[in-house]
């Protein structure tokens, strides 16, 4: 059959031919010059829209992207000037007003002005943007109201309802309805950054199907921060190139930056290594231990906490003897020092500790483990449980699936079973399927975490009044929502944290929630990254970022390798390091035509490892 | 032929739209949502976010509307006027006035937007990472024939000698071994005691070696164990025979006579192979930090992201579907007793 016949001579040379011509296709553009300095995000960003996330990947993509009207200091984290050159508080700490510089540009060469805060705040608070983190700025005038009173999905009220306003062209004026401490810090959030108006309306006009994502192509967006896109690679990298237009370009180091999407811990540690990637923010758990001594590994306290959350609404757990008893009975001496390992702090308090003007209220405990496993006893005999009393029923731990959850679920179910005779099982779900059990409460005990957004206590005590989304727990009290909601309103900022300190006091004496533990950071960086700093918030900010010399890194180094425990290992980035133009050691690179910019890090002549350790 | 193909594309129609019907409703009916964190949403918030992706329609309308072609959204008609006394087809428009489309859904090849990548549509995820995930996937394929044929001709050439014993515990140590642990193996090796090759990442075709050699290895085992049959039974056929007995080389007899015969099995196993190393890639995709498809065959279920996950599903049903069939063509090829029109 002649059909045939050609047939058996074309079809392999075609399929050949075809897988040829895809394999040049796969690969065109995929070799890449390395990046001054590459990080690894951890995941995909789902959006750098920063009016709409919430996630910390997203957050480090819009940071390096757009900048606010303040940026904060990459250790203290205190206010720094960012597109407002200057801001005044009201004595009633009522009124923010903002003086915007008159340098800053968008990267299409506009000027920043008043009237793009004014449109990228409406936008962030209309409903029909549907920001998830709009109700952070719901403590203006007005904005709750804005956002959340709607007709069929739009708002009824106008934005000039709000209490944010314009006076001219470089002022901005925020009227608030209570005093907000961290509201400076509110201003430095990444969700609150502008977009450009004319970005988003080209893009509307230009493709009225797909604008919403089109506006954010690498070739249609406009930004305002040290960066700008140059191409996103998706489950790959965002290449970021400095942009010329920001406002302190002069003082931005490097030229390209890439974030990538390492989903796999221990494949980010092992780029780290081969010093293909220069910062990673978490290392596999089992190698922890071997990291602490490293001069690269510094964990320090992390705003957040790890605990359970207790169903209140179902027998026996709604006994608050009960609820006591089995935190007196969770080791968290061990769970921290066997199980988590990276210094984390065993947690009695909702809030984590060190924000600054707030005490804890910790939930009352003994001075040792036994004390407080003898106590427990005690208190559950009082609820009329164990020998002679009533048995207590089978319970479940409930958990999303992940090993280490599952490790300290095992060492607390085994603490309740050995000391209190309670017979604690472990249900594992599916992330999402976990949030739906947790959101309807249709669990005994539940793992859970709560991250703070800011420094301030109101963000973790807040959770838990009466109804609240967050809640999940079925737990109300009245003395508690009262103390909460006068808290918001107090001016004294002393008074303030003293009632919310009471709230949490309420909160540890009737334990909805079992603390854990208090998070520490976990980043892992080359020491010779400067302008980066290990804080609290674990935030960091891409233009305070460059290389230093190794004039600069020995003078790092003196100053901690006095200490035994500490040991140096192989810095990654250039010997020569990378200033910035403004520094003094930037300008003689910029005299200098073509740098070594793109410069692989040194591979085969960096020093043995354990040259300066110890002494 | 053609008879053959008109039938198969029938089967490809009634297949592609089973999987589509009941991976969409089987999606919707797990629990959770796109759009679940671990903070709550305002209620507002959280109602706009579903409508702008229409999931708060019923389900049978989001179906429609994902399948196509017509467009469902609100206030359409099948013909409007427009302000002006225009009459138009299918181009409506929305409640602000601006113009929505008419035809969209999988039946115009438009996957939608994805739910989590808000910045990419579907189709444009599936054109960045297909061709990636295909390389990956043609390279250990080629590396997987290569060597499982070799060794598999090299066994059934002399069966039960220390070459065939040792050549078929390799193959029993590559089924049994699973890739992730001869990926971590090759990595220890390759990159930090002999730092030969980058530790991930994809590029050039340093990159490429580790995860196509992972990949590739464990059907390169199943091939030869296959190719050892196959031979085994070609050669003591008796057309075989003919050909020593012609006085031909044995060369010739193995290469030319014996191994279309002994292929054919190999040839049945490459289609469903071919699938599994395509949805089998997410392993190693994610071990070496690759950004191909495999890896959002899972991502995508497990974020909810619906539209991503059916986009992913239906193109992976299309390729298995299709590469069957040019394998069950290429039997003709190889066997000239085997005819399509017999099927």
């Amino acid at each position: 059959m002649a059909l045939q016949r050609i047939a058996r001579q074309v079809i392999p040379v075609a399929l050949l031919a075809s897988l040829l011509g895809g394999a040049i296709y796969a690969t065109r553009g995929a070799r890449l010059e390395p990046a001054d300095f590459v990080f690894n995000n951890g995941t995909e960003v789902q959006t750098l829209d920063p009016a709409t996330v919430t996630g910390v990947p997203e957050g480090r993509a819009i940071r390096m992207l757009f900048e606010g009207l303040l940026v904060s200091h990459p250790e203290t984290l205190e206010p720094l000037p960012g597109v407002a050159e200057r801001w005044e508080v009201s004595d009633d700490g009522l009124e923010y007003t903002f003086h915007l510089r008159h340098d800053a540009l968008w990267s299409n060469g506009d000027q920043v002005t008043s009237a793009d805060f004014m449109w990228s705040f409406e936008r962030f608070l209309d409903p029909q943007t549907a920001a998830e983190y709009a109700y952070m700025l719901w403590y203006v005038e007005g904005a709750e109201a804005f956002t959340t009173e709607v007709e069929d999905g739009r708002a009824v009220h106008g934005f000039d309802t709000v209490g944010i306003t314009a006076p001219d062209e470089y002022t901005l004026r925020f009227r608030l309805k209570a005093p907000t401490p961290f509201f400076l810090e509110l201003m430095a959030f990444y969700p609150m950054f502008p977009v450009n108006r004319r970005n988003i309306e080209e893009a509307q006009e230009r493709f009225p199907d797909r604008w919403q994502q089109q506006w954010l192509r690498p070739e249609n967006i406009v930004c305002n921060g040290p960066y700008v896109v140059e191409f996103r690679r998706v489950n790959d990298r965002i290449r970021f190139v400095k942009n010329p237009s920001y406002w302190d370009a002069d003082n931005v180091a490097f030229e390209t930056v890439d974030a990538l999407a390492v989903e796999s811990y221990t494949t980010a540690l092992n780029l780290y290594l081969t010093g293909e990637c220069h910062w990673i923010d978490v290392p596999p758990a089992n190698v922890i231990q071997e990291l602490m001594p490293r001069e690269d590994f510094n964990p320090i306290p992390y705003l957040g906490t790890y605990f359970y959350r207790v169903n209140v609404t179902k027998p026996p757990l709604n006994d608050p003897l009960v609820r006591r008893a089995l935190s007196l009975t969770i080791p968290r001496k061990d769970i921290c020092e066997k199980v988590t390992k990276a210094g984390q702090v065993p947690a009695y308090a909702l809030v984590p500790p060190g924000l600054a003007g707030y005490t804890n209220a910790n939930m009352p405990h003994g001075a040792s483990y036994e004390a407080d496993v003898a106590e427990a006893k005690r208190l559950m005999a009082e609820a009329g449980y164990g020998p002679g009393g009533k048995t207590f029923p089978t319970i479940e731990i409930h958990y999303n699936t992940a090993d280490a959850h599952m490790q300290i679920a095992l060492v607390i179910a085994d603490a309740w079973s050995k000391y209190l005779g309670i017979n604690a099982k472990l249900l594992n779900q599916e992330w999402k399927v976990y949030l739906d059990t947790q959101s309807n409460v249709g669990y005994d005990v539940s793992r859970s975490a709560w991250i703070g957004d800011y420094a301030d206590p109101n963000n973790f005590v807040d959770l838990f009044v009466t109804g609240g989304e967050n809640n999940k727990t079925g737990w109300g009290n009245a003395d508690y929502d009262r103390l909460v909601r006068d808290a918001a309103a107090e001016l004294d900022p002393a008074k303030r944290m003293a009632m919310l300190q009471a709230a949490e006091a309420i909160l540890v004496d009737e334990l909805p929630v079992l603390p854990i533990y208090n998070y520490v950071t976990q980043t892992t960086f080359s020491p010779r990254l400067g302008g980066y700093f290990p804080n609290v918030k674990d935030e960091h900010f891409p233009k305070f970022w460059y290389w230093m010399d190794e004039e600069e890194l020995a003078a790092k180094r003196a100053g901690h390798m006095g200490r035994d425990d500490m040991q140096a290992v192989e810095a990654w980035g250039p010997k020569a390091g990378l200033y910035p133009p403004a520094h003094p050691k930037g300008r003689a690179r910029v005299s200098n035509e073509g740098p070594p910019l793109n410069e692989a890090p040194p591979l085969n002549e960096a020093p043995p490892l354990n040259e300066e350790g110890g002494d | 032929m053609l008879r053959f193909l008109a039938r198969r594309f029938l089967w490809f129609v009634i297949t592609i739209s089973t999987v589509m019907t009941v991976s969409f409703f089987l999606m919707h009916s797990v629990k959770g949502g796109p759009f679940d964190g671990e903070r709550k949403l305002d209620p507002v918030i959280e109602a706009n976010i579903k409508a702008r992706y229409h999931l708060d329609w019923p389900l049978w309308r989001q179906y429609l509307q994902y399948v196509g072609p017509f467009n469902l959204d609100d206030q359409r008609a099948l013909a409007a006027f427009d302000e002006e006394g225009g009459f138009s087809l299918w181009r409506s428009e929305g409640a602000e006035g601006e113009p929505t489309r008419a035809f969209g859904g999988v039946l115009t090849g438009d996957f939608g937007p994805s739910f989590r990548y808000k910045d990419f549509t579907v189709n444009d995820i599936l054109e960045e990472s297909l061709p990636i995930s295909a390389l990956l996937g043609v390279l250990s394929m080629m590396f997987a024939v290569a060597l499982g044929v070799s060794a598999g001709i090299a066994s059934a050439l002399r069966p039960g000698s220390g070459i065939d014993l040792t050549l078929r515990i390799a193959a029993t140590g590559g089924i049994a071994l699973p890739n992730f642990v001869i990926a971590s193996f090759l990595v220890i090796l390759f990159v930090f005691l002999i730092p030969l090759l980058p530790v991930a990442g994809w590029g050039t075709i340093q990159h490429m070696l580790l995860p196509g050699f992972c990949l590739g290895l464990v059907f390169a085992a199943y091939i030869a164990r296959l190719t050892r049959t196959g031979m085994l039974e070609t050669l003591s056929a008796d057309y075989i025979r003919t050909a020593h007995a012609k006085g031909l080389a044995p060369r010739t007899v193995v290469m030319r006579h014996a191994l279309k015969g002994g292929l054919l099995p190999v040839v049945s196993y490459l289609g469903p192979a071919t699938a599994g190393i395509l949805t089998g890639s997410l392993v190693i995709e994610k071990i070496f930090f690759i950004p191909g498809t495999g890896s959002h065959f899972i991502n995508a279920a497990t974020n909810r992201d619906y539209t991503l996950a059916m986009g992913v599903t239906i193109l992976f049903t299309v390729l298995v579907y299709t590469l069957n069939t040019v394998v069950d063509m290429a039997y003709t090829l190889l066997d000239p007793r085997i005819k399509l029109e017999d099927e």
